[in-house]
């Protein structure tokens, strides 16, 4: 009776924890999705910042030895890829989803090539906060052992919700994404304005990738991602364009993902392969709810229905 | 006198590529009057108000503002110096409310918005406002006539001085036109505003403006005091010598027999909520029956649940008597066919030519086939010339690509595809929006035409006139359902207007 108590804690400790350590570059990319899309254009090419984030990191981090320095490395490579991808998308005629596409596959096979030579060498990772130190339980201790940059992304999710209501500039955001009639008539530049919202948006999945080689998994490989960045569109959708939402839905979807690791742990090894699918089933299930044609869709900036 | 003059264009010019869009163009402005700006569409009416607001720069011309020449090179420099906008395609972002669509468009916003501030500030200028709304409504849940007094107001707090309103009323029931007019009318009497109004209503001319110029292909043609004019001048003035072709005279029919019903239908919208609510409506042979209202009652889901473009939840439609369901075979059936609105996206294919969309619903005719199913490209081109000839189409040739044609051009193309062959059952809609006069007479006088011959003709129309000039009888909808039934006769455009608007 007890034991079973014990492993049903523990597999809600294990599951919060997961979602607090998988969630975290979720967060990243979703806010930076997030913005992106407050400005009416879509980013695709998140996965490709995240990949490119992780070796940049990883790389500055080996070669530097600080990882907080690997972090910003990272952010900057971002920042180049959301450039790219805001010139790129300039241009009359372009489709903002088939360049997300291509610099999608870009920045991953930019990050394989130059990343190489980082496969072996240990880099110095990002410190972790032990913030279950108190308990005598190793799986307490691993569940709440948080890295500072979840904390860096809770309260960015509501620093970002400000910005979008209270500032004139997250305002200005809001007014391209929902109409460029308007914004034209406002004279407010739609091409600056897009042109950082994705730089800065491309900067906070480059984030997410520096947690992933960093601290969670905690390495560079070319199989790090496993879609974070892809599935960060789908997760938007279901935020409602909300930063605080987001910040949720990341903790969900990492939850989700730290299923099948949480059950395995407690010895439930039927159906783990289908427990990990959980994220992919999610983002599935997601999809399908929000484009049924039914529904209306609350909260999506106007520009991106066009 | 000279001191009235509040703004002055003088000499304006304006290139676009190889077109001439305006030439020695020249308007003057009386202060604290109503301005109305006359000419068809393409006449260089918006291109000149843009030069106004800073949208273009004019290649040549002065414009002078209270005694001074300016350079305006934008709109937020028109509106420093107290010009003033309001858009046919309004500006408000649907999914904000009213509060925050005023307080944005601010030029001078605070790096930080305290919001609580910024609505009590605007909750104490609203008392001095000509219209009263609650501001923290969403603007998508606004009728066309409430966005309108929203983006009037919004410029109004923005201190315009000179308001320029283009085709305010293209979007609004009578009775709301008269009232925004109305109010706007006293705005300049109280000695606070001069307002330019772009418009092609000669009733709106007569009534509210004092003064009025004319346009015409780019070219300044006259301007005179409103109490000088009358609405004949007005037109000769507009459209200058070309002959407008007189509309046929209406034949009076001896039996009538219904060729459409239909009875109880109920179409969803996107939304899958009810946008036509339990439609019944019969046309006979030989008779146009109107249908009056304001754009988004349920008009456009009704003519795509005729043309088969959606799905009928409940309800039938008939022809002839028999249940009528749109495919190939019951429209050559039942001859019923349907012109959606926006010809060139909903009736055409862009891409081919003329002589191919002539025949586009009848290619694979024997009279345009060898041996069953090898098109006869010489029978379509023969085909295309009869056509082009008759329906005064202007196009290079029957190989041009449709999309290269003007808006009236394409929407003869259409008519001539569909009205070429015998046609019992006509659903058309929207017909003549956006075309010049000329195309209009030339439309509707087919139309008319067609009705002579017998043909049934559903004609679904946003523009009040249309209805009233074509219609044997009409039928106002209001929120997808009939709400009132008369003819053009016995019509009073006031109960019209009541009934357009829901009340």
């Amino acid at each position: 009776m007890s034991g079973q108590d014990i492993g049903l804690w523990s597999v809600l400790i294990a599951v919060l924890g997961g979602a607090i350590r998988v969630g975290t570059p979720f967060i990243f990319v979703s806010l930076g999705e997030c913005l992106t899309e407050k400005s009416g254009r879509i980013n695709l090419g998140l996965e490709g910042n995240l990949v490119m984030g992780a070796m940049v990191g990883y790389a500055t981090s080996y070669l530097s030895g600080s990882p907080w320095l690997g972090v910003l490395a990272a952010a900057g490579s971002g920042c180049c890829l959301g450039l790219l991808h805001a010139l790129l998308c300039q241009h009359k005629r372009v489709n903002d989803i088939a360049v997300g596409i291509a610099m999608m596959l870009f920045a991953s096979g930019l990050a394989f090539f130059y990343g190489k030579p980082f496969i072996q060498p240990s880099a110095p990772r990002l410190p972790s906060i032990g913030f279950g130190n108190w308990s005598d339980s190793p799986v307490v201790r691993a569940a709440l052992d948080i890295n500072a940059l979840f904390f860096i992304g809770v309260i960015l999710a509501p620093v970002m919700a400000w910005f979008l209501m209270r500032t004139r500039w997250g305002n200005s955001v809001r007014v391209v994404g929902e109409s460029s009639d308007a914004a034209l008539a406002m004279g407010i530049s739609i091409h600056r304005v897009r042109l950082l919202s994705t730089v800065a948006g491309g900067a906070f999945a480059g984030i997410g990738g520096a947690y992933l080689s960093l601290y969670y998994p905690g390495s560079w490989s070319e199989g790090l991602s496993s879609g974070q960045g892809l599935m960060a569109v789908a997760l938007v959708i279901f935020a409602r364009w909300n930063p605080i939402y987001c910040l949720y839905a990341s903790l969900l979807f990492g939850a989700a993902a730290a299923l099948g690791p949480a059950l395995q742990s407690v010895g439930i090894h039927s159906g783990y392969y289908l427990f990990n699918a959980a994220p992919y089933i999610l983002t599935l299930a997601i999809m399908i709810i929000s484009s049924d044609r039914k529904g209306t869709l609350g909260g999506m900036p106007g520009e991106l229905s066009k | 006198m000279n001191q009235d003059i509040v703004l002055e264009a003088i000499d304006i010019g304006k290139v676009f590529g190889d077109v001439l869009a305006l030439q020695g163009v020249g308007l003057k402005l009386q202060a604290n009057s109503v301005h109305a700006l006359l000419g068809e569409n393409g006449a260089g009416k918006s291109t000149l108000v843009k030069c106004l607001m800073g949208y273009y720069r004019p290649d040549s011309g002065q414009i002078i503002l209270r005694q001074k020449e300016q350079v305006i090179d934008s709109p937020q420099q028109a509106a420093r110096l107290g010009l003033g906008m309001v858009y046919q395609h309004f500006t408000l972002i649907p999914n904000m409310t009213i509060a925050e669509n005023i307080v944005l468009s601010r030029p001078s916003l605070p790096a930080v918005i305290d919001w609580s501030k910024e609505i009590r500030a605007l909750q104490s200028r609203m008392a001095d406002m000509p219209f009263q709304f609650d501001l923290q409504r969403k603007v998508r849940d606004l009728s066309a006539g409430e966005k309108q007094k929203v983006e009037i107001t919004k410029q109004l707090l923005l201190d315009a001085e000179i308001l320029i309103l283009d085709e305010p009323t293209s979007v609004l029931t009578p009775t709301e036109a008269d009232e925004v007019l109305e109010k706007i009318h006293q705005l300049t009497r109280s000695g606070s505003l001069t307002v330019l109004m772009i418009t092609h209503k000669f009733r709106e001319v007569m009534r509210y403006a004092d003064q009025v110029t004319v346009l015409r292909k780019g070219r300044f043609v006259g301007a005179a005091d409103v109490t000088q004019v009358n609405p004949q001048m007005l037109s000769d003035m507009m459209v200058g010598g070309e002959s407008i072709s007189k509309p046929p005279a209406r034949e009076a029919h001896a039996s009538f027999q219904a060729r459409l019903k239909i009875s109880g239908l109920q179409v969803n919208n996107d939304q899958g909520l009810p946008a036509v609510k339990g439609l019944e409506l019969e046309v006979n042979e030989g008779e146009i029956v109107g249908i009056a209202g304001v754009s988004g009652n349920g008009q456009k889901q009704l003519v795509e649940a005729l043309s088969g473009q959606r799905e009928v939840t409940s309800g039938n439609i008939f022809a002839h008597g028999e249940i009528f369901v749109s495919n190939q075979r019951s429209i050559d059936k039942h001859k019923f066919y349907c012109l959606p609105e926006e010809p060139l996206k909903n009736a055409c294919v862009g891409n081919l030519s003329v002589a191919e969309n002539l025949v586009l619903r009848r290619f694979n005719h024997p009279a345009f086939v060898y041996w069953r199913w090898l098109l006869n490209r010489s029978a379509i081109r023969r085909n295309a010339e009869k056509l082009i000839a008759q329906y005064k189409v202007r196009t290079s040739g029957p190989d041009q690509a449709v999309s290269a044609l003007s808006g009236g051009n394409i929407q003869r193309v259409v008519l001539a595809r569909e009205l070429a062959q015998e046609v019992s059952v006509l659903v058309i809609s929207n017909p003549c929006f956006g075309l010049d006069f000329k195309a209009v007479a030339d439309i509707r006088g087919q139309l008319l035409a067609a009705r002579n011959r017998g043909t049934a003709i559903l004609l679904l129309s946003e523009d009040l006139d249309e209805i009233l000039e074509l219609s044997d009888r009409f039928h106002v909808i209001s929120g997808g359902e009939l709400v009132y039934q008369t003819t053009p006769a016995q019509a009073d455009l006031n109960t019209i207007g009541q009934y357009m608007a829901g009340h």
